[in-house]
């Protein structure tokens, strides 16, 4: 007759080790250079809404009788050789960056988690093959394929945000298959095949919500070197619309004025891209002090 | 070195009066008194050491012996100031050798660091240099303590001659990587004893080695202790091992040092109930899962900075009464050299267990078909030394409802073979693997359902075995949708009656991991594997990762699901005590094949394969019979290379002259009715040879 | 060793192949003909056509790209369809010219870079650290233009002490053309030392907190030899192979560098033939870059090989 011990009163059941996990958002909050760059971010992110309304001036207005303008109480950055204002189309300008660098970043984290899932799973072929290709491929500046792909295809928005995402894939695909490595030596993979599971569900439900992290941290990278990226094809002359305003492509048609004195025109703009890229910087690396905790 | 002084309540100045006595004897080794730690975690002060005093002598060897969250290793990092930036000494003294390191600057340290006191840590390989020759890392020792090159390159040599390296000038050359473990911790203690320190610490320095490396380094800690003089400060959670080690022992449970004096004393009547309870959880000669079992501690480890009124033991105390509550006992004296911060310490021998100490647990039937056959079963590996087999031509057998004990040391390929059975690699071809006669599929895509069900796995780690990122609900109920086919009602009340037979509570289900205990969370990795109803359960290492005192509940939980599930486990341990305590037959295996199985207690106490007789004796015990030592020749041989003939021959004590051990693999034969062995020498001369030297033992002791 | 070497330019000789199929293949992709390019809107097709059957373009890809890359390995890049004159020359020249500004901002930023992070990892947590490692990271990401453009104001137009061009006119002496290069040196300076300084702190911290170090400290050696000795010998060597592999952003910048500086560096080289359609002197160009990029990740495995004893020396024999 089998007899078990009792679950007697005095059994032991270990405690919860309760450690207060405060939630990543608020831990966020708290540090400095998170609010400094999130406020910086989300100033950008209110022209790139409503920059045609809060504008003083048309940035599309020219005033060809005030051009090359130095910065004056109406006009607080100057006009440039078109005589237009030019803080106006530095406020109107974030629209241009801050639609096709988020999207096109989206794009290659959504491809490059999917790709890097499978390669760090799976390994052997698929694993080696697309390692070469990556390297083949990341032989080349980014910025020169991309301007490749430019020049092959045109230069409009989804052009734009497809080449750039594409560009990025293989490069979050890395660091998402290292992670991926990472988890591979944890046990609980080896139990989830041991209950039959099928490759793609251990690949999504069981090895991604761990790498997630990791993941997070990538965007808000690449996010930076989207809109880097964005910029400087601006700058090289590849915009979507010449006229309208874009960062890029104003300093692209003033920074030969430089030797003459006529700094504000390439200045502003310039500054604008730097504390963009600041902003984002600072909010990418708080991230990954809390995540890394 | 009386406690006397400490009878009554921390009388500073009496302290300070023996402290003046001794200065006129030479200076004690080390002297901590009334030392107290704190971190400094997220702007709040903890308390790690509270209180803590005691002394080691000249020549004398002392362990501290405690659990994790005890606070040993921050002893050790408080005597040579190497604690954390958010760590400082907030009361206390420390002399070590008459010198206090508190008070002193940093060449003063440094100059303590260099002659005074030595460290010996875990993880030997990681505690060097990887880019620099091992030489030149030894040479550094003696260069600090004022050298020349040539000198010290000399004395280098010499000191690695001492701790028995045959070939130092080619180890000298050598890289850290190039070394073994047990090599490299020798290389580690040659460093820490070259300047011949006054007082030598070693952090738990054998817990990362096998057992019969482990025998070798204790032994020579040992040997070099008595020839150069020095005082050791042994600190581990391994009791056999201090008892084995130690003059004196004091005992530290969170922060505080509960009980102390002679370690034969203490371990043998121990005076406080923390001691008692401890030495309960550890499995001893003649403890079996039904008959004399382990008794676990109830409650659970004071939260760290928690501040408690009374006894910081009193929550989990079965005779704590109203006084212990209120204020926190002093340290008694119980004996000459002996004493507990305990109240009732008169009353600890008759302490009341917290769980029944018999139970009757069902007998395998013993003549039925085996549920598990295993043909020549073999697995090679290719690495970068060529082919390496992790299992070589192993025949087994595991019998319907016993639990077989799977016994080897690093290299024995016995996580292969658990592997192998449960299909997460494939076997070599050749091998035969089935299940109730029936050949299994050879490896996951080739198994159906039903054998998935059949067989499932307790993981050694639970932090590594358990998704982080899923609720525990979530983890215990996915076997059961998807092996056993449950949902709804059906799956709800198995899930209950999982969480109960685990004991757990319904309130456990909503959390994560990382909110768990180490114990709590291998109850879910239990109930995990319990619940597409298996009828195989391999447990590897289950404890090891656990704190002994949590360590006896879960085994007792394992032997009480088996009975009541029905289940046969493969248990893999390193540990001997507890394999003999769980296990019904052993197998023992040696660089991938088998030596030995056999029932549990004729495999352990003999007559046994020479290596299983190597193995038990480089075993610390509590028990106190102190077997011969039968050491071992050389390292363990790499895979990639086996030796001819019977693998074991290199280091075999008891090789035959004839040759034949060389020259021919002896089969797996049965020497006796259910005993196999896998030696040329026959099962009597074996008898006679091992009873001599037991017999020996009996007289010598 | 050997071995291992061999497996490496193997491994680099087969990637720098797939590199040229894909160079030549994208070069196809793109629109216009060359023909077309060179003789102008208004052309008959007719001599279109001729030209291009005297350019060859009209024969199959295969024999193309085979002739092509034939050409290639004799050190013949082709005619520009731009300059209609050889491809090579212009390369060479252009090679040398980004090579005298990448050697500048190379010289630069290794010592600075890694100091830089080891300072940052020594003072772990502190503020310094912090104000490092941000500058570190902002400075990698800010375009090198527009980097470029505020050293050009401040220095070149506001304080007028250097020049704004980075062309310091044939055959000038030495330290006047280094003054030209600091201004172009710069922006490069800044991206690199986010990289570099990022791994050093990195690789720094891990051999900090290592089991080593403190073997090191607890052996009572002083805290500057236990940094030397112990600590950098271990936390250089991830950072040797990103210094390597940064070769690959340095040539991105040097497109954007050069432009604004107007160098006639193969940066610019690439970009006014992409724009202008000369495939031959694009695709070179391209495929230049890539040569270039393979030669330093193989020399930084090198290096990385010959330094980690772990790779170099095997495990123990018995």
């Amino acid at each position: 007759m089998t007899e078990v011990a009792a679950a007697a009163p005095a059994e032991i059941i270990p405690a919860v080790s309760a450690r207060g996990e405060l939630p990543a958002w608020r831990l966020l909050i708290r540090r400095p250079s998170f609010l400094v760059g999130a406020t910086m971010l989300l100033f950008w992110v209110v022209c790139a809404l409503f920059g045609n309304a809060i504008a003083p001036h048309d940035p599309l207005a020219q005033q060809l009788l005030s051009i090359n303008k130095p910065p004056s109480a109406a006009h607080w950055f100057g006009t440039d050789s078109l005589g237009r204002d030019v803080l106006s189309r530095v406020i109107v300008g974030a629209g241009p960056i801050l639609t096709v660098a988020p999207l096109a970043t989206l794009l290659g984290t959504v491809l490059g988690t999917a790709l890097g899932l499978a390669m760090g799973y799976f390994g052997g072929l698929l694993d080696a093959l697309v390692s070469r290709l990556v390297e083949a491929v990341l032989a080349l500046p980014a910025v020169i394929v991309i301007f490749l792909f430019i020049v092959a295809l045109g230069t409009s928005v989804s052009t734009l945000i497809i080449v750039i995402g594409f560009i990025f894939t293989p490069l979050i695909a890395r660091t998402v298959r290292s992670a991926v490595q990472v988890e591979r030596h944890l046990d609980y993979l080896s139990s989830a095949r041991l209950l039959g599971e099928r490759p793609i569900r251990i690949m999504f439900v069981e090895i991604l919500p761990n790498v997630v992290p990791t993941v997070v941290v990538e965007f808000t990278v690449r996010l930076g070197y989207a809109i880097f990226a964005v910029a400087t094809l601006a700058f090289l002359g590849f915009s979507v619309q010449v006229s309208a305003p874009n960062w890029g492509s104003d300093i692209n048609s003033s920074y030969g004025l430089l030797g003459a004195g006529y700094w504000w025109e390439t200045l502003f703009p310039a500054l604008a891209i730097a504390s963009l890229v600041v902003a984002i910087n600072l909010v990418a690396d708080s991230i990954q002090q809390v995540v890394s905790e | 070195m009386t406690g006397a002084d400490q009878a009554s309540h921390a009388d500073h100045a009496g302290a300070t009066e023996a402290v003046n006595a001794q200065l006129a004897a030479p200076p004690l080794a080390l002297q901590v008194s009334h030392l107290d730690v704190t971190y400094r975690v997220r702007g709040r002060d903890r308390l790690a050491l509270h209180d803590v005093s005691f002394e080691i002598g000249r020549n004398e060897s002392y362990g501290l012996v405690g659990e994790s969250g005890s606070g040993k290793s921050t002893v050790a990092l408080a005597l040579t100031r190497y604690l954390a930036r958010n760590g400082r000494v907030s009361a206390g003294s420390i002399s070590i050798s008459g010198r206090d390191p508190l008070a002193m600057d940093r060449s003063e340290l440094r100059d303590l660091r260099a002659r005074t006191v030595s460290m010996v840590y875990q993880e030997p390989g990681k505690a060097l240099n990887p880019s620099l020759r091992v030489g030149r890392q030894m040479a550094e020792v003696f260069q600090v303590a004022g050298s020349d090159k040539a000198e010290a390159a000399m004395r280098s040599e010499a000191m690695l001659r001492k701790v028995q390296i045959s070939d130092p000038g080619r180890v000298m050359d050598a890289y850290p990587h190039q070394l073994s473990g047990g090599m490299a911790q020798r290389v580690v203690i040659a460093m820490a004893l070259a300047a011949n320190p006054a007082l030598l610490i070693l952090d738990e320095p054998t817990t990362a080695l096998d057992a019969t490396v482990e025998a070798e380094v204790l032994d020579l800690v040992a040997g070099l202790r008595d020839e150069l003089d020095t005082s050791v400060l042994f600190i581990s959670h391994n009791l056999a091992v201090i008892a084995k080690m130690c003059d004196r022992v004091g005992v530290l449970y969170a922060g505080e040092l509960i009980e102390e004096g002679p370690a034969s004393q203490v371990f043998e009547q121990p005076r406080h109930p923390y001691t008692v309870g401890l030495l309960r959880c550890i499995p001893r000669h003649g403890q079996r899962k039904d008959h004399g079992r382990l008794d676990a501690i109830p409650g659970f480890l004071p939260q760290p900075g928690h501040k408690l009124a009374g006894c910081i033991f009193a929550p989990r105390c079965p005779i704590a009464v109203q006084q212990c509550r209120d204020a926190p006992p002093p340290a008694f004296d119980v004996g000459p050299d002996r004493t507990s911060r305990c109240y009732r310490h008169d009353e600890t021998s008759g302490l009341p267990r917290s769980t029944p100490a018999d139970v009757s647990l069902p007998t395998p039937p013993t003549a039925a078909d085996p549920v598990v056959r295993m043909r020549n079963l073999s697995k090679t590996f290719t690495s970068k030394a060529g082919q390496v087999a992790a299992l070589a031509g192993v025949d087994l057998d595991i019998g319907r409802g016993e639990t077989l004990g799977l016994v080897g040391e690093s290299g024995s390929g016995k996580t292969t073979l658990a592997r192998l059975l449960l299909g997460l690699t494939a076997a070599d071809e050749g091998s035969q693997l089935s299940l109730d006669g029936k050949p299994l599929g050879r490896d996951l895509a080739h198994r159906g359902t039903e054998e998935l069900r059949a067989l499932q796995i307790v993981f050694q780690n639970p932090d590594s075995a358990l998704n982080r990122r899923h609720t525990v609900r979530r983890l215990i109920s996915r076997p059961l949708a998807k092996l056993a086919g449950l949902s709804g009602v059906a799956l709800r009340d198995r899930l209950a009656s999982l969480v109960a037979s685990v004991r757990m509570e319904e309130r456990h289900l909503a959390l994560r991991p990382s909110q768990l205990s180490g114990g709590l969370k291998q109850r879910v990795a239990i109930a995990r594997a319990f619940g597409g109803g298996p009828r195989i359960v391999v447990c590897d290492e289950p404890t090891s990762a656990l704190d002994v005192s949590v360590q006896a509940a879960i085994l007792n939980l394992l032997a009480d699901l088996q009975a009541k599930e029905r289940v046969t486990y493969l248990f893999i341990s390193h540990d001997l005590g507890v394999v003999r305590y769980l296990s019904d037959r052993i197998a023992v295996l040696y660089l991938g094949r088998i030596m030995e199985t056999g029932p549990a207690e004729r495999v352990f106490s003999g007559p046994h394969h020479p290596y299983t007789e190597a193995l038990l004796s480089a075993v610390p015990s509590l028990d106190g019979q102190r077997r011969t030592r039968i050491k071992l020749a050389g390292e363990i041989p790499s895979a990639a290379n086996p030796p001819s003939g019977c693998v074991f021959h290199t280091r075999c004590p008891r090789r035959l002259s004839s040759g034949i051990c060389e020259s021919t693999e002896p089969p797996l034969a049965e020497v006796e009715p259910g005993h196999l062995m896998s030696c040329h020498i026959p099962l009597d001369e074996l008898r006679v040879m091992q009873s001599v030297d037991a017999s020996d033992d009996n007289t010598a002791s | 060793m050997t071995r291992y070497l061999l497996r490496r330019v193997g491994l680099a000789i087969v990637t720098l192949w797939i590199l040229s199929v894909i160079v030549f293949f994208a070069g196809q992709i793109l629109p216009g003909d060359p023909a077309r390019a060179t003789l102008g809107p208004l052309a008959a097709p007719s001599a279109v056509r001729a030209l291009d059957h005297q350019l060859g373009v009209d024969r199959p890809l295969v024999t193309q790209y085979l002739s092509w890359l034939g050409g290639l390995l004799h050190g013949d890049m082709g005619t520009s369809y731009a300059y209609q004159s050889a491809v090579s020359p212009f390369i060479r020249a252009a090679l040398i010219n980004s090579a005298k500004l990448a050697a500048l901002a190379l010289i630069v930023i290794i010592p600075l870079g890694i100091l830089g992070g080891v300072i940052a990892a020594l003072n772990y947590g502190r503020p310094i650290d912090r104000v490092i490692s941000l500058f570190g990271s902002s400075a990698a990401t800010v375009p090198e233009f527009v980097s470029g453009i505020v050293v050009i104001v401040v220095f070149g137009v506001a304080l007028k002490v250097l020049p704004v061009t980075a062309a310091a006119g044939t055959g000038a002496p030495f330290l006047t053309q280094l003054k030209y290069l600091i201004l172009p040196a710069v922006p490069l300076v800044l991206v690199l030392f986010g990289y570099i300084a990022r791994m050093a702190r990195a690789g720094t911290v891990e051999a900090l907190e290592s089991d080593y170090a403190r073997t090191a400290t607890l052996k009572g050696l002083k805290r500057s030899v236990v940094i030397r000795r112990h600590v950098l010998r271990n936390s250089l060597l991830p950072t040797i192979t990103v210094i390597a592999t940064q070769t690959g952003y340095l040539i991105g910048g040097l497109v954007i560098v050069e432009t604004l500086f107007n160098y006639q560096g193969i940066g610019k080289l690439i970009f006014s033939a992409a724009t202008a359609k000369d495939f031959p002197m694009l695709e070179a160009g391209v495929l230049t870059i890539g040569v270039v990029y393979m030669v330093a990740t193989l020399v930084a495995d090198m290096l990385t090989f010959s330094l980690n004893p772990r790779l170099r020396v095997g495990g123990w024999s018995d």
